[in-house]
């Protein structure tokens, strides 16, 4: 019993930390129809605003709590600079062609990115560990959890209805919607689509910082960061079904699960657990949990 | 172009291309014939994406005929590297044939992340197999060719050559299939599976067997790969390895074979030059060199000489609407 | 210099770079190779990660260290015996290549180092399984090579070679005296736990590690074994399986960014209180780390390096040196076996010039002069004994992490220094054969 409220624990705390990583790209995908690969490298991105951030505000004497905020601010900044940057500097260039072309314009990203990152930060590791030790530790059965850790739920589940709200309960949600449901249509409307785009990629590109951003004071931030974020949240996203929200939130959980499972009774197999069950999904649901059927064409 | 012609072109091109070796300075016959037995794994992506998918784990067929061929020498005592060659075609053959029908029913993106899927899980497995020396992989002594090891530049000149030779025919192969009428059914796929369905043909049989002629090539490439590396190690089968061979074949375009090769060669070299006079920047230099291809060579670098190439989009041709119908 | 100057004299315009290559590119390809140069100089690859994860810990400061060398033996004012210029008077002119990648990328890059580059000899390789492809490669063009840090024993183990040599003990020692550490200060081992990457390195150590505690502790019980993949960044879920194992020892094999991330994900939670930390090779994240670093583990360096360096002539040149160079960042293990590396060249090159009359050696002339050689470095001496002279054993050192709150550093205490042959095993012996046979030769004085 304890054993298995231990695996639902770490379970969760894992599947939030995936789930704000992918939800981004989910996004992204949904309305832009783009696999992002450079999503990792915008996490990494993230990641180090988040540590300059967080040292520049201790500088100025707001320490503690401020923290956080300066984390937020970080993430935002990123957002800012690299998603209208990247959106209408480069991806639109190769709107309209085919998803594999614009999965490959994100892989040559995702390369420059990597040296970008290095040209700007070096290779010496950033550390921004205090806010790990904002929310103190909490004791569980016989061990103890980072409150930090509790913190990310907490995250992820804003995070989470941020955008489900925004989306639905908004009108430029509504439009964007519409934009994801069919473009063609919408712009003959009279949707803007291009500022729908623009706003989607920007959002994702906020997602995707945050995740680094709040990440940052749990581990060395250094090159290498961002390969790993990668194909975690693609499975992740593949199992919920492309572009859906709450694909990503149960595909998070379904992830994070097994792979708490795994390391609590079969640690051997904790290198296939997410590829399994993205097999798995893959073989009994093709698109994913919570994709609706496509419709075929005559 | 009718079926002689072409094997006449395509067998003095082959020959040229053998001749030529004699010329090249011996970093660049090996650069050659990796660029040659990579590239043939692209072909085979260029075959799936003729009816509208991508397989984003070519890897996972280049690993196993790279396996394949690495396990015949060391338990096996296998040395001829023609024999290796077959060996690893036909293990990954086989493979493609088994996986081939039971992935053929997926559609889009979802068929590209299944074949990831599969071959990241074998990535799995073969960093798990220490008898296999796990994720350091293991390596092969050179190969024999008619009982004489080959060895320096005479053995590299030969596997060079056996490299040209089987993936030129093996090219051959293709572009004469995808000119007959079970190659041209693909096509009809691409314009509309389900009419094609209506028509009587299974268009699920059509996708595994294209997927399975592009594991045979997978194999190939991957035991000509090892044959010359004499090293394996499980980044064969690694989702950038995969995302590698799509790379080219994008970078090729659709229309040409011929044009695989020139896009594997000239991927090897900026990646070779770059690493050398960027060192600390190689990847920005290889990201900037393949936006540049995609965005001023839209219908990939076979448009710069294929005639076709005006009339025809290079890319599986999907419109929005379709791509909408789709979803 | 005929490629390298070229770059270097359009290099100051902005558009300089790019077109530098394209001409180099077209130099490259149609003249092939370098024609004769002014002044002869000993033309070196060298290959470390300068990018990727292995880039921080390993990979950049190897670079700094192979960059601080060749600047101060080019000057000719590193201590003797290794005070004349360069090697054996010829200035070395370096070309450092970036070894991330994969093998086959490896492979490739080194023929072009050989043979279009025509380097007389190379210096590099991290990776084990970079290691291991490359070393046929050499062997097969009979051209010279010094593979500088990777761990594996499996490269002079299972074949032999005559071209490639290692100027850095394997991995084995690196458990084997952590075991004979905790053994010799009474380190109670009831139960361990082990968190290791799943890669070749971490399956490795596990099962050196594994079987050095069952001969030192035969009554030691494993609990949780753990293998996340390599680069995982979050640990949560196994710091709790380490947690609920609750054993008197956990150890990691753990490295770089990794190391530094669990670290600072188990620390917060009691995993260094409740148990005794070791890690095989950690002291080249205790700068990054600081007080983050939990205090008592015991660590090792792959050797005896960084702040368990010995106190000789060489190092008392070195540590400061490099710490000058690099603006107060130490040379750390990566460091100090490039220097190893390159020292033991710069004597084979002088020793083969000294027997063929002052011409640059031959890569045969090379090899001949550094198998079963030995020579002084900054971490002690290293002795070609192994895989037929081509593969070096050094001595070990371990010792115990204390932050030192007025120095603002972490300190590495209680040190105790392994012979060579006391953890490594003899020439004819597999490692693990050793470990398990109750290491049978051993000389630990």
């Amino acid at each position: 019993m304890q054993l298995a409220l231990t695996i639902l624990m770490d379970g969760l705390i894992y599947a939030s930390w995936l789930f704000v990583v992918a939800l981004g790209l989910t996004l992204i995908f949904g309305v832009l129809k783009i696999l992002n690969i450079a999503h990792g490298s915008l996490y990494a991105v993230g990641a180090y605003m988040a540590a300059n951030a967080v040292t520049f505000f201790a500088a100025w004497g707001f320490g503690g709590w401020y923290a956080l905020l300066a984390m937020l601010l970080a993430a935002a900044v990123t957002a800012l600079l690299l998603g209208p940057l990247l959106e209408r500097g480069l991806l639109r260039l190769f709107y309209g062609r085919d998803e594999v072309i614009l999965l490959l314009v994100t892989y040559a990203l995702f390369l420059i990115l990597e040296d970008a990152v290095k040209l700007i930060w070096g290779v010496n590791p950033y550390y921004v560990t205090e806010p790990y030790q904002l929310f103190g530790n909490v004791a569980f059965e016989s061990m103890f959890y980072v409150g930090y850790d509790f913190a990310l739920i907490g995250l992820a589940i804003v995070c989470g209805l941020i955008v489900w709200f925004g989306l639905n309960r908004t009108v430029f949600g509504k439009i964007v919607l519409a934009v994801i449901f069919n473009r063609e249509m919408s712009a003959s409307m009279g949707v803007n689509v291009d500022r729908v785009h623009l706003a989607a990629f920007t959002v994702g590109v906020f997602l995707a910082a945050i995740g680094g951003a709040f990440t940052a004071p749990m581990i060395s931030v250094q090159p290498g960061i961002s390969v790993s974020v990668i194909i975690v949240s693609f499975a992740v996203i593949i199992i919920g079904g492309l572009g859906s929200i709450e694909g990503a939130a149960i595909g998070a959980v379904v992830v994070g699960l097994a792979r708490a499972a795994a390391v609590h009774l079969f640690p051997e197999a904790e290198l296939f657990s997410i590829y399994l069950v993205m097999a798995a999904v893959l073989v009994f649901r093709p698109e994913g949990l919570f994709q609706r059927a496509a419709a075929r064409k005559i | 172009m009718t079926r002689k012609n072409l094997t006449l072109l395509a067998v003095a091109a082959i020959a040229a291309l053998a001749l030529l070796g004699l010329a090249l300075p011996r970093w660049l016959l090996f650069l050659c014939t990796m660029a040659a037995s990579h590239g043939i794994v692209s072909v085979g992506i260029l075959l799936i994406m003729r009816g509208g998918l991508v397989s984003f784990g070519q890897g996972m067929v280049f690993a196993i005929g790279g396996y394949a061929v690495a396990l015949s020498v060391t338990h096996l005592g296998i040395s001829d590297v023609v024999v290796l060659m077959l060996i690893g075609t036909i293990a990954a053959t086989i493979a493609g044939a088994a996986v081939g029908p039971l992935i053929a029913r997926y559609s889009g993106i979802f068929f590209g992340m299944l074949t990831l899927a599969l071959s990241m899980v074998l990535y799995g497995i073969l960093i798990k197999s220490t008898a296999m020396g796990g994720s350091d992989g293991f390596n092969i002594p050179r190969g024999t060719l008619l009982g004489m090891r080959l060895e320096g530049g005479t053995g590299d000149y030969i596997l060079y050559v056996l490299t040209i030779v089987s993936t030129g025919l093996a090219s051959l192969a293709v572009a004469i299939h995808t000119r007959s009428a079970r190659g041209l059914v693909t096509q009809a796929v691409l314009g509309n599976s389900l009419r094609v369905e209506y028509l009587g043909v299974s268009v699920q049989s059509v996708m595994a067997m294209n997927f399975t002629l592009a594991a045979a090539l997978g194999g190939l490439g991957g035991a000509l790969t090892v044959l010359a590396l004499g090293h394996i190690e499980p980044t064969f089968s690694y989702w950038t390895q995969s995302g590698e061979f799509v790379f080219v074949a994008i970078l090729a375009g659709a229309q040409s074979v011929v044009a695989v090769f020139v896009a594997s060669l000239a991927l090897e070299l900026v990646r070779s030059f770059s690493n050398l006079y960027f060192p600390n920047t190689w990847q920005m230099a290889l990201g900037l060199f393949l936006l540049a291809i995609i965005l001023f060579l839209p219908a990939g670098i076979g448009s710069l000489w294929s005639r076709r190439a005006g009339g025809k989009s290079p890319e599986p041709k999907i419109s929005a609407s379709e791509r909408e119908a789709a979803r | 210099m005929s490629q390298l100057s070229l770059s270097q004299l359009v290099g100051r315009h902005w558009l300089g770079r790019p077109f530098a290559a394209a001409a180099a590119i077209a130099a490259g390809l149609f003249i092939g190779s370098a024609p004769a140069q002014a002044q002869e100089t000993f033309k070196l690859g060298i290959v470390t990660f300068l990018s990727g994860p292995a880039s921080e810990s390993f990979g950049v400061p190897a670079r700094y260290g192979a960059e601080y060398l060749i600047e101060q033996l080019n000057k000719g004012s590193v201590p003797a015996p290794y005070n004349k210029v360069g090697f054996g008077g010829l200035k070395i002119e370096p070309i450092i290549v970036d070894e991330n990648g994969g093998a086959t990328k490896q492979v490739q890059e080194l023929r072009n180092l050989y043979q279009r580059e025509n380097v007389d000899a190379v210096v590099g390789y991290i990776g084990s399984g970079d290691c291991l492809a490359v070393a046929p490669v050499a062997e097969e063009l009979k051209k010279f090579l010094i593979l500088f840090d990777c761990g594996t024993p499996r490269i002079f183990e299972d074949a032999s070679y005559n071209y490639v040599f290692r100027t850095a003990a394997h991995a084995t020692q690196d458990n084997v005296a952590l075991a004979r550490y905790m053994k010799s200060r009474n380190v109670k081992v009831d139960t361990f736990s082990l968190i290791n990457q799943d890669y070749a390195w971490g399956q490795d150590s596990r099962a050196d590690f594994i079987a050095a505690i069952n001969q030192l502790y035969p009554d030691a019980k494993m609990s949780a074994d753990l293998l996340p993949k390599f680069g995982a960044g979050q640990y949560g879920t196994e710091i709790s399986a380490l947690a609920r194992a609750n054993s008197s020892v956990v150890y990691s094999s753990f490295w770089g960014g990794d190391l530094q991330a669990f670290i600072l994900q188990a620390g917060p939670r009691g995993v260094f209180q409740r148990g005794q930390a070791v890690f095989s090779a950690a002291d080249h994240v205790l700068q990054a780390l600081g007080d983050k670093m939990p205090n008592g583990a015991i660590i090792g360096a792959r050797g005896a390096y960084g702040l368990m360096a010995p106190d000789n002539a060489l190092n008392r040149w070195f540590f400061p040196g490099y710490s000058a160079y690099r603006n107060g960042t130490y040379p750390v293990q990566a460091s100090y076996r490039m220097v190893q590396a390159l020292l033991g060249l710069k004597a084979a090159t002088e020793k083969a010039m000294a027997a063929n009359g002052g011409k640059k050696p031959s890569p045969e002339q090379l090899a001949d002069a550094l198998r079963n050689s030995e020579w002084e470095t900054p971490g002690g001496l290293i002795q070609m004994r192994n895989g037929n002279g081509h593969q070096a054993i050094q001595a070990m050192a371990i010792g115990r992490t204390r932050w030192d709150a007025d120095k603002k550093m972490v300190l590495v205490e209680d040190i105790q220094r392994f012979p060579a042959e006391c953890v490594n095993p003899p020439a004819k012996m597999k490692s693990l054969d050793w470990i398990k046979a109750g290491f049978p030769g051993a000389k630990c004085d």
